[in-house]
């Protein structure tokens, strides 16, 4: 359990903590190109789970996570050529896919029920995870109006799938 | 029910819902993860009406099971209430998005 919430702490202070903790805040730039790494990597993360999952339930779960990533991050990119905006790549977004390809190998050697709960279990955290950059950070600092208001959707979905990961979690037990 | 109640009835429906019939539609909009009105009032026989706004799947599922409308992206769906009582619903996949509806007989 030590362990377990280590794991957690450490994977917060990932998120929200190396490049912004000296008082400087993300950039818009930054901030767009932090949430659609997000949602790739989640969508990395489902591919791997229909690649391996045989759990109705899982592989309806993951294909839950493909579409609804799929769509949020293309109204990402949509918005940020609106607005002229470039993604720019920075230490929050190398960190959470340098943890998201931990995951993934980590996972790649389980198979049957072990991945699904695995799997399951880590996307409730990484939703939590996510939300809580979201709402502490990612969403104060945003400056553009539109660029707030889409991280504010993005937010109520991610804790949308966070609860629906929840409820499959549940199921699987 | 007397005849000159059943016409004011059928009159009243038809002016208000354009629906030829005494049934009613009652709309609930989604837009971002948000059902509105959240809590709407409805009689049996009437149909609830969900607009979908968003480009995201959702569904308008009944917590007891009675009906569970599948509402794919910019789509519209219908139920048609059976059952007297109140009835939670919720978005199977995005749980946080509730909602409810009161069917009075």
């Amino acid at each position: 359990m030590i362990a377990r919430l280590s794991a957690g702490a450490f994977a917060l202070c990932l998120l929200s903590v190396p490049a912004f903790a000296q008082g400087a805040k993300p950039t818009d730039p930054q901030i767009a190109h932090i949430a659609y790494t997000a949602g790739q990597l989640d969508i990395e993360a489902a591919k791997q789970a229909l690649a391996k999952s045989k759990d109705k339930e899982v592989r309806s779960f993951a294909q839950d996570m493909v579409r609804d990533h799929t769509e949020v991050n293309k109204q990402a990119l949509a918005l940020v050529k609106k607005l002229n905006v470039k993604p720019e790549d920075n230490d929050t977004s190398r960190a959470l896919t340098k943890q998201a390809a931990a995951k993934r190998a980590e996972l790649a050697k389980l198979n049957g029920s072990a991945f699904d709960k695995a799997y399951v279990a880590n996307e409730v955290a990484y939703h939590k995870t996510v939300n809580g950059a979201l709402e502490s950070t990612l969403i104060p600092s945003a400056n553009n109006g539109e660029l707030k208001s889409l991280l504010q959707t993005g937010l109520k979905l991610f804790q949308g799938h966070e609860q629906h990961a929840e409820h499959v979690a549940a199921d699987l037990k | 029910m007397t005849p000159g109640r059943i016409g004011i009835v059928a009159v009243a429906a038809y002016a208000l819902s354009s629906v030829p019939a005494r049934s009613a539609t009652i709309q609930v909009v989604i837009d971002k993860l948000v059902f509105a009105p959240t809590e709407v009032t409805a009689k049996i026989g009437d149909t609830v009406e969900w607009v979908n706004k968003d480009a995201l799947a959702h569904t308008a599922t009944a917590t007891n099971g009675d009906w569970n409308a599948v509402l794919a992206p910019r789509q519209t769906g219908r139920v048609v209430l059976k059952k007297a009582g109140a009835v939670d619903y919720f978005c199977k996949y995005h749980p946080n998005m509730k909602g409810r509806v009161v069917v009075t007989p």
